[in-house]
């Protein structure tokens, strides 16, 4: 029962593999930006118990952080619609990613800026700064870059969450996989090369996130 | 097909919440006890083993958990084994969970005092004396916590499974979203019930963590 490999067959594919690693990367960055938006208005919501945001960002961070990911997609893409929300495959597949990644970044986040040092906050009120000034100038560079390592590896798993996407067919690189095995009927090489392509992404945004980090946060926080 | 009740659906979701909870304890067991190996291997002496463990880690913790499904799920074809989706959703889960609970657990030996490690070998214990009797018991305390938290990825991963074809409460809940046409009712009801097995752990994960950091102070 000799199983000749073949990988070539899957190669022959390259360009479906390339569009689906585009279209993960897109998702991804989507997700990440639009993420930690929510994550930094969440975060500050609960840490400075802004009223009535504190307590709505504590049920969302505890329904979404307590359930599946895949769950969360299925009820978006089929779940709304029956509430005559009319949505496609990407913006649920977004969506599903930005409120996913929005309430874990809440908790990181949080976690940093209650790490502010009493000090820092008592000198920049004596120079008279506004609450949003303190905020922006004074508390966020310092708590993100404290936690930024911790938002990396979130965002990579996030990343890799995606792969279920495919379930709602937003085409992106599984979804290449599944449809490149149901023609050369190579399975088990197309997810071996695909399940690579992950592998190497997954190094890359990492790596692309602790750059972003040092170049747009690190200079600010010191 | 119209006739399901509502009673039907929670009664044939309630099952589906069983498989999942028998598949993240199953994985979680199993995981745990793959995890030690991963561990041990993970603070050896010799580098072999340490970098045959970091390469572990890195590859379960750098790709999907569904293409980590597939591939053992079709590999095994290859090998000529019938595998069910039950058995390869085990096995793919107990390798995640080992991957993670090894690298989690090599935190928590870490942070045991080096004078420790030190005392220890002065008494002419071995290696595995040394981790038996005097780091893995100190380790375990600290370990409690995160690997309580853990077991909330473990019941989440499960949900992967569905894929595969595994009836467990996600495959429960998008057969009965399809055959109801009521998929909001059908996954609120399924992210309802994993809920209530993750909040519980969550909880319990945060309640051991102010605890322990509690007791420490004095």
């Amino acid at each position: 029962m000799a199983y000749a490999f073949d990988f070539s067959s899957v190669l022959e594919y390259r360009e479906a593999l390339l569009a689906g690693t585009v279209k993960t990367l897109g998702l991804t960055a989507v997700g990440a930006v639009c993420g930690l938006a929510i994550g930094i208005f969440g975060a500050v919501s609960r840490a400075w118990r802004l009223a009535p945001f504190d307590r709505i960002f504590t049920v969302y961070v505890e329904l979404i952080r307590n359930t599946p990911f895949l769950v969360q997609l299925f009820f978006i893409f089929f779940g709304l619609p029956s509430l005559g929300v009319q949505i496609n495959e990407w913006q649920a597949a977004i969506l599903a990613m930005v409120v996913n990644l929005g309430a874990y970044s809440t908790e990181i986040i949080r976690a940093g800026i209650e790490a502010t040092p009493r000090g820092q906050i008592e000198a920049a009120q004596s120079l008279a700064m506004s609450r949003a000034q303190l905020f922006r100038h004074v508390v966020l560079p310092p708590a993100l870059l404290k936690v930024w390592p911790s938002l990396c590896s979130q965002v990579v798993i996030v990343m890799l969450g995606s792969s279920v996407c495919s379930q709602i067919a937003a085409e992106e690189l599984t979804f290449a996989a599944n449809f490149i095995q149901s023609r050369n009927f190579r399975a088990f090489e197309t997810y071996f090369i695909v399940t690579g392509i992950y592998f190497l992404l997954a190094i890359a945004v990492r790596q692309a996130m602790i750059q972003a980090g040092q170049r747009l946060i690190a200079r600010r926080a010191r | 097909m119209s006739d399901i009740s509502y009673w039907d659906i929670v009664r044939n979701l309630f099952d589906g919440l069983l498989w999942t909870l028998g598949l993240s304890l199953t994985a979680f067991v199993l995981g745990g006890c793959a995890g030690l190996l991963v561990l041990f291997a993970r603070i050896a002496k010799h580098p072999l083993p340490r970098r045959l463990a970091l390469g572990y880690i890195e590859v379960f913790q750098g790709t999907p958990l569904l293409m980590q499904l597939f591939i053992i799920f079709f590999g095994s074809s290859l090998l000529g084994l019938e595998v069910s989706p039950w058995l390869a959703a085990a096995l793919g889960l107990t390798l995640f969970t080992s991957a993670y609970l090894g690298e989690i657990w090599r935190g928590c030996v870490e942070s045991v005092p080096k004078g420790q490690w030190e005392a220890s070998a002065s008494l002419a214990l071995t290696h595995f004396e040394q981790m038996r009797h005097v780091i893995l018991p100190q380790a375990l305390r600290i370990a409690i916590a995160p690997s309580v938290g853990f077991s909330v990825q473990v019941v989440k991963g499960t949900a992967v499974t569905s894929i595969i074809g595994f009836v467990e409460l996600t495959k429960t809940g998008s057969m009965l979203a399809n055959a109801t046409y009521q998929p909001f009712m059908v996954f609120g009801l399924v992210a309802l019930g994993y809920f209530a097995l993750c909040y519980p752990l969550s909880a319990y994960s945060r309640y051991l963590e102010r605890n322990i950091h509690g007791s420490r102070a004095h």
